[in-house]
C-alpha cells in the first residue's frame, strides 16, 4: 500500500478519534449529569471491553470459555481492596479489622493490578482446563467461575475480601472520558492483537485445530495466551465496573452476567470487535433507557396496556435475543469489521451509479 | 552425515484385531522422492497418519535423521492382542507434540485439504510462517517485529507466485476451486521451511494435464528447495515419473520395493493390483 | 458409625435431594447423548414446572393440579426443542449451546416477570410432606419415597430403551446420528421423545424437590441443574446409571459438607468435583473413551 494513502488514513483514524472525545467533552457540558445518556455510554464503554475481552477468547480463538463472570469478579475486588483509602478501611472491613491490606495503591497501578491478578488466576485456571473438548470447556469454566464466587464470600478470606459483606469507599470515575479511554486503550491493544501474527494463529486454531498444530503452531500455548490476555482484559473491565456501580459484591457476579455478555456478543458477530462494540451500548442502551417503559403499567384513559409491568423490558429482551440467534445467528456485523476503506468504497460506488445514470440520461 | 531422513521401523498399526499395518520398515533417503503406493485399503494412509502422530502406532518407530519422533510397543489390551512379533523397546521420543515435528522440518498436506476458512489466501501462507518468526506476543501486538513481518511477507508472495496464486491472494480460501485449494495447501506447506514433504494423494481429483504439472512442479521444488519427498499416491503415472524409489503395500504387508522399473516388472506387485485368478 | 448418627438427617437429605438431582441428571445425560448439546435450559425448565404447581394449585385440586402440572412441563420441553434447537441442528455446535443459554434467560426472566420477582411457596401436598421417623431423626416421607421413586423410574426407563424398538433407535443415534438417519430412523421423533423422557422425569423431580425445599424463585432452577449436569459428567455422559449414581454421590457429599459446617462450600463443592473428574477421568466413572477419525 502507497505510503501516503497510509499516512492518510491514519490521519483520518486519529481525527475520527479526536473527534469522539470532542463530542463526549461536549456532551458533558451541555447535559445534567445524572441523564441517562451518560449511564449508557459509561456502562456501554465498560461492557464494550468485557465483550471485546470475551470475543477474542470464543470468536477469534474458538475457546468456548463461560468463565467471564468470575474473572470480572477477580478484577473488580483486586481494584477494590488495594485502593480502599486507609481513612476508611476501618469501615468498611468493620468486621475483620480494618483488613489486611493496610495501604492504598492510585487509580492507574490498581486497574493495571487487576488485570495482572486476574491473568495470573486464569493461567492456572487454564492449565488443566484448556485441554478439554469445547462442551466441557464451557462447563469446567462456568463451575470455575462458580468456585470463585464462592471463595470471595469466604469468611476466613474476610480481612481481604471483607467476606460477604460488600466493598465501598474506593476511588470512582465521574466523567465519561475515563471509563472511554480506557477501554478503547484496551480495546485497541486487542485489535493490534488481532492483526497481528499471533492473532492470525488463533484464527487458525478456531478453524482448523489439525492444521493448525501442523501448520508448527503450539496448540497448549497459544490457547493459554489466549485465555490469559482475554481474562486480564476481564479482569480490567472488571475494575471499571466496580468503579461504576460505586459498591462490589461477590454475589453479583453470577453466571447471568457471563450469558449477557455472551449474548452480546452473538448480538454483535462472533468474530467482529466492532460488531461487539456496536452491540454493547446498543444492549445497555436498551435495558437501561429506551426499553424501560415496558416496565411501567401504563394505562390509556383507564385502560390498562396488557403485558407492560416489572420486568417485561428483560423478557422482551430475551425474545429479541432468541430471534437473533435463531434466524440472524451472525449477528449485526457477521465477522466484517468497520474500516475506512469500507465506508469510503461504499460512497464512491453510490457516486459512480449516479454518474452512470446521469450519463445514460 | 546421515543419508536416510525418514525411517520406519516395525512399524505396526493393529485396531483391535484387525492389522491395518504389518511390520513395515523402510527407508526414505535424502534429496529422493519414494512413494508409497499399493491397492485399495493397503494401508498407506495408516501408516502416513501414524508417521505425522495423528495415530499411536500399536508397535514401532519412526526415526527422522536419527532421532526417534514416533515410538511405543503393544500396551494394556494390546498385549495379548498383538499378532506381529519384533516388539519395539522404550525409546525416548523427542517431539512432544505434533507441531515439534513441523519445527523440526516435517510439512505436510492433508487429503481432504484442510485450509484455514476463514482467513484469506495470503493469510493462510503467511499463518505457516508464524512458529519461525523471531517474536514474542508482546513485540508482535505492537509491530516492534516489522522487520520480521517485512521478511516473511515477501517470502509468502513469492510461494504464492510460484503457485499462480499471487492474483487471489485476498480471495477467501474456501471460495477457490478445488484444483486451486490444493495448490495453496502444498504453498503452506512449504512455507513451513521443511526439509522432508509428505504429501497424501497430491494429485486427488486432478486430471491428466494437471497431474503432469504438478509432478513437474514436484520435482523443481524438490530441486529449488533441497526437500526430500515422501509421497502417497494413486495416480501412476506420478508415480512412476518422478519417484527415485517406491514402496508397495498390500494388506498392510511390504511386499515390494525398488526403482519403477523394478516394480512395475514385479509379479507380487502385479497380482496385488489385478488380483490373482482363482483356481478354477 | 457414631459419624453416620450425628449426620443422619444430613446424610437422609442427601439421598433425598440426590435422589431428585438423579431425575434431572437423567434429562441431561439423554440429550447430550444424542445431540452433543448442554441442555442449558433443563435446569429452568425444573422451576418452571415448580411456579405452574405454584399457580394451579391455587385454583385446582391437587389430583388434577399435580397430572396437569407434569403435562404442561412435557409440553414445555417438547416446545422448546422444536423451537430453538430443532432449527440448530446443522448448525455449528457453539450456536446451538448459545440458543440452549437464551433460552434458559428467557425462561428465568419470563418468571420473573410473572411472579414480579417475588418467591412463592410451594403448595403442600398431603402425605408426602408429613413427617416420620427414620432411624431416630426425624424427616419427611418426601425423604424416604425419592430415592425408591427414582429407582423404579430409573430402571422402568432402562428396560424401555433395552427392550423397546424406540429405546433401540435412541441407543443407535447416540452411537451414530448421521447413519442412524440413513438407516431410516425417524430423528425427530427419537429427539421428541428424550425432550419428553426427560421433562416428564424433570416434572416429578420438581414436585420432590420443591416439597422440602418449599420457596420458588426463578432461579430456584440454575443450581440444582447445574449440580445435577455436574452428576450427568461425573458419572459418564450418555451413561443413565452413570448420571443417577453421581447425583446420588454428589447429594450425600454435600449435604455432609453442609453437616460438617463448610456452607459456604456447599455449591463449589459440587464444582471442584466437576474439575476434578475432567481432569483425571473426562469420560466420567461409565462413560466410554472415543476415538476421533481424521
Amino acid at each position: 500500500m502507497d505510503n501516503s494513502i497510509k499516512k492518510q488514513k491514519i490521519i483520518l483514524t486519529a481525527a475520527l478519534i479526536i473527534g469522539l472525545f470532542g463530542l463526549l467533552l461536549i456532551l458533558e457540558q451541555l447535559l445534567p449529569s445524572s441523564s441517562m445518556l451518560f449511564v449508557v455510554l459509561k456502562k456501554g464503554a465498560i461492557y464494550a471491553l468485557a465483550v471485546v475481552s470475551m470475543n477474542l477468547l470464543n470468536g477469534f480463538t474458538g475457546l468456548f470459555s463461560l468463565g467471564q463472570a468470575g474473572f470480572m469478579l477477580i478484577g473488580a475486588y483486586t481494584y477494590a481492596i488495594f485502593t480502599i483509602p486507609l481513612e476508611a478501611r476501618d469501615m468498611v472491613y468493620q468486621y475483620f479489622d480494618g483488613g489486611i491490606i493496610k495501604f492504598a495503591l492510585p487509580v492507574i497501578p490498581a486497574i493495571i493490578l487487576s488485570g495482572i491478578v486476574t491473568a495470573i488466576f486464569a493461567y492456572l485456571i487454564g492449565l488443566p482446563v484448556l485441554r478439554l473438548k469445547s462442551d466441557y470447556l464451557a462447563i469446567a469454566t462456568l463451575g470455575f467461575a462458580e468456585i470463585i464466587r464462592a471463595f470471595f464470600q469466604w469468611d476466613k478470606l474476610g480481612p481481604v475480601t471483607n467476606g460477604s459483606n460488600l466493598l465501598k469507599m474506593y476511588p470512582v470515575f465521574h466523567s465519561v472520558i475515563f471509563p472511554f479511554a480506557v477501554s478503547g486503550i484496551c480495546i485497541a491493544i486487542i485489535v493490534l492483537l488481532i492483526n497481528s501474527s499471533y492473532g492470525r494463529a488463533f484464527k487458525a486454531i478456531r478453524d482448523d485445530e489439525t492444521a493448525a498444530e501442523a501448520m508448527g503452531i503450539n496448540l497448549a500455548r497459544h490457547k493459554q495466551i489466549s485465555f490469559t490476555i482475554s481474562s486480564f482484559f476481564a479482569g480490567v473491565s472488571g475494575a471499571l465496573l466496580a468503579m461504576f456501580q460505586t459498591t462490589v459484591q461477590a454475589s453479583a457476579f453470577r453466571a447471568t452476567m457471563t450469558y449477557e455478555i455472551l449474548l452480546i456478543v452473538v448480538i454483535g458477530g462472533i468474530g467482529s470487535v466492532t460488531g461487539s462494540c456496536l452491540a454493547s451500548f446498543l444492549f445497555i442502551a436498551c435495558s437501561e433507557w429506551w426499553l424501560r417503559f415496558l416496565d411501567n403499567t401504563t394505562y390509556i384513559g383507564s385502560f390498562k396496556v396488557p403485558l407492560l409491568a416489572t420486568g417485561f423490558r428483560k423478557v422482551f429482551f430475551s425474545v429479541v435475543i432468541m430471534i437473533i440467534v435463531l434466524f440472524y445467528n451472525r449477528g449485526i456485523m457477521g465477522t466484517n469489521e468497520f474500516s475506512l476503506d469500507a465506508l469510503i468504497g461504499f460512497f464512491r460506488k453510490r457516486f459512480d451509479r449516479h454518474r452512470k445514470e446521469d450519463t445514460a440520461a | 552425515m546421515t543419508d536416510v531422513v525418514l525411517r520406519l521401523e516395525n512399524l505396526t498399526m493393529q485396531f483391535g484385531g484387525v492389522l491395518a499395518v504389518d511390520n513395515l520398515s523402510l527407508e526414505v533417503k535424502k534429496d529422493k522422492i519414494t512413494a508409497l503406493i499399493g491397492p485399495n485399503g493397503a494401508g498407506k494412509t495408516t501408516a502416513f497418519n501414524c508417521i505425522t502422530g495423528v495415530y499411536e502406532p500399536t508397535n514401532g518407530c519412526v526415526y527422522f535423521y536419527d532421532e526417534a519422533i514416533v515410538s511405543n510397543r503393544p500396551r494394556g489390551k494390546m498385549k495379548k492382542l498383538y499378532a506381529g512379533e519384533n516388539t519395539n523397546t522404550d525409546r525416548r521420543i523427542i517431539s512432544d507434540t505434533h507441531d515439534m515435528n513441523t519445527k523440526m522440518g516435517i510439512a505436510r498436506n492433508f487429503q481432504n485439504i484442510r485450509l484455514f476458512k476463514s482467513l484469506t489466501v495470503f493469510e493462510n501462507v503467511l499463518v505457516a510462517k508464524h512458529m519461525r518468526m523471531k517474536q514474542n506476543v508482546f513485540t508482535a501486538t505492537f509491530r516492534l517485529n516489522y522487520r520480521e513481518e517485512k521478511r516473511v511477507r515477501e517470502e509468502c508472495m513469492e510461494l504464492l507466485e510460484e503457485q499462480g496464486l499471487l492474483h487471489l491472494r485476498n480471495e477467501m480460501a474456501g471460495n477457490l476451486p478445488y484444483g486451486l485449494q490444493r495448490r495453496l495447501e502444498i504453498a503452506r506447506a512449504l512455507a513451513t521451511q521443511p526439509r522432508l514433504l509428505l504429501l497424501d494423494e497430491p494429485a486427488a481429483g486432478m486430471n491428466p494435464q494437471e497431474t503432469q504439472e504438478l509432478a513437474d512442479f514436484i520435482v523443481r521444488t524438490r530441486d529449488k528447495y533441497n526437500l526430500t519427498v515422501f509421497l502417497i499416491e494413486h495416480h501412476m503415472d506420478l508415480v512412476m515419473r518422478i519417484s527415485d524409489h517406491i514402496y508397495v503395500l498390500d494388506f498392510g504387508k511390504l511386499i515390494a520395493h525398488g526403482t519403477p522399473e523394478e516394480v512395475q516388472n514385479n509379479q507380487r506387485v502385479i497380482d496385488a493390483y489385478l488380483g490373482v485368478a482363482e483356481d478354477a | 458409625m457414631a459419624f453416620i448418627e450425628e449426620n443422619l438427617p444430613y446424610i437422609l437429605a442427601g439421598i433425598s435431594v440426590g435422589g431428585q438431582y438423579a431425575l434431572i441428571a437423567i434429562g441431561y445425560t439423554m440429550v447430550y447423548g444424542i445431540l452433543r448439546l448442554i441442555n442449558f435450559a433443563h435446569g429452568d425448565l425444573f422451576m418452571a414446572a415448580g411456579f405452574m404447581m405454584v399457580y394451579l394449585s391455587a385454583t385446582l385440586p391437587l389430583y388434577i393440579a399435580i397430572p396437569l402440572v407434569i403435562l404442561l412441563t412435557v409440553i414445555l420441553g417438547f416446545l422448546i426443542e422444536r423451537v430453538a434447537y430443532k432449527p440448530l441442528r446443522k448448525a455449528p455446535r457453539m450456536s446451538v449451546m448459545i440458543s440452549a443459554i437464551g433460552v434458559s434467560y428467557f425462561i428465568q426472566n419470563s418468571a420473573w416477570y410473572i411472579t414480579s420477582g417475588l418467591a412463592k411457596q410451594y403448595p403442600t401436598i398431603p402425605v408426602i410432606s408429613n413427617s416420620i421417623n427414620v432411624l431416630g431423626s426425624t424427616t419427611t416421607v418426601v425423604t424416604v419415597i425419592t430415592p425408591i421413586l427414582t429407582i423404579v423410574l430409573v430402571a422402568a426407563l432402562v428396560a424401555l430403551i433395552r427392550y423397546t424398538k424406540i429405546g433401540m433407535a435412541m441407543r443407535a443415534v447416540s452411537r451414530d446420528f448421521e447413519t442412524s438417519q440413513l438407516m431410516g430412523i425417524r430423528i425427530n421423533t427419537v429427539i421428541s421423545y428424550t425432550f419428553v423422557i426427560g421433562s416428564f422425569l424433570a416434572a416429578v423431580g420438581s414436585l420432590l424437590y420443591f416439597t422440602n425445599y418449599t420457596t420458588v424463585t426463578p432461579t430456584a432452577g440454575s443450581m440444582p441443574g447445574l449440580k445435577a449436569f455436574v452428576a450427568a459428567v461425573f458419572g459418564g455422559i450418555g451413561s443413565i446409571p452413570g448420571a443417577v449414581l453421581g447425583a446420588f454421590i454428589i447429594g450425600i457429599c454435600e449435604n455432609i459438607i453442609k453437616g460438617l459446617g463448610w456452607t459456604t462450600f456447599y455449591d463449589a463443592f459440587t464444582f471442584a468435583l466437576l474439575i476434578i473428574i475432567l481432569i483425571a477421568k473426562p469420560s466420567g466413572l461409565f462413560g466410554e473413551k472415543s476415538t476421533d477419525k481424521v
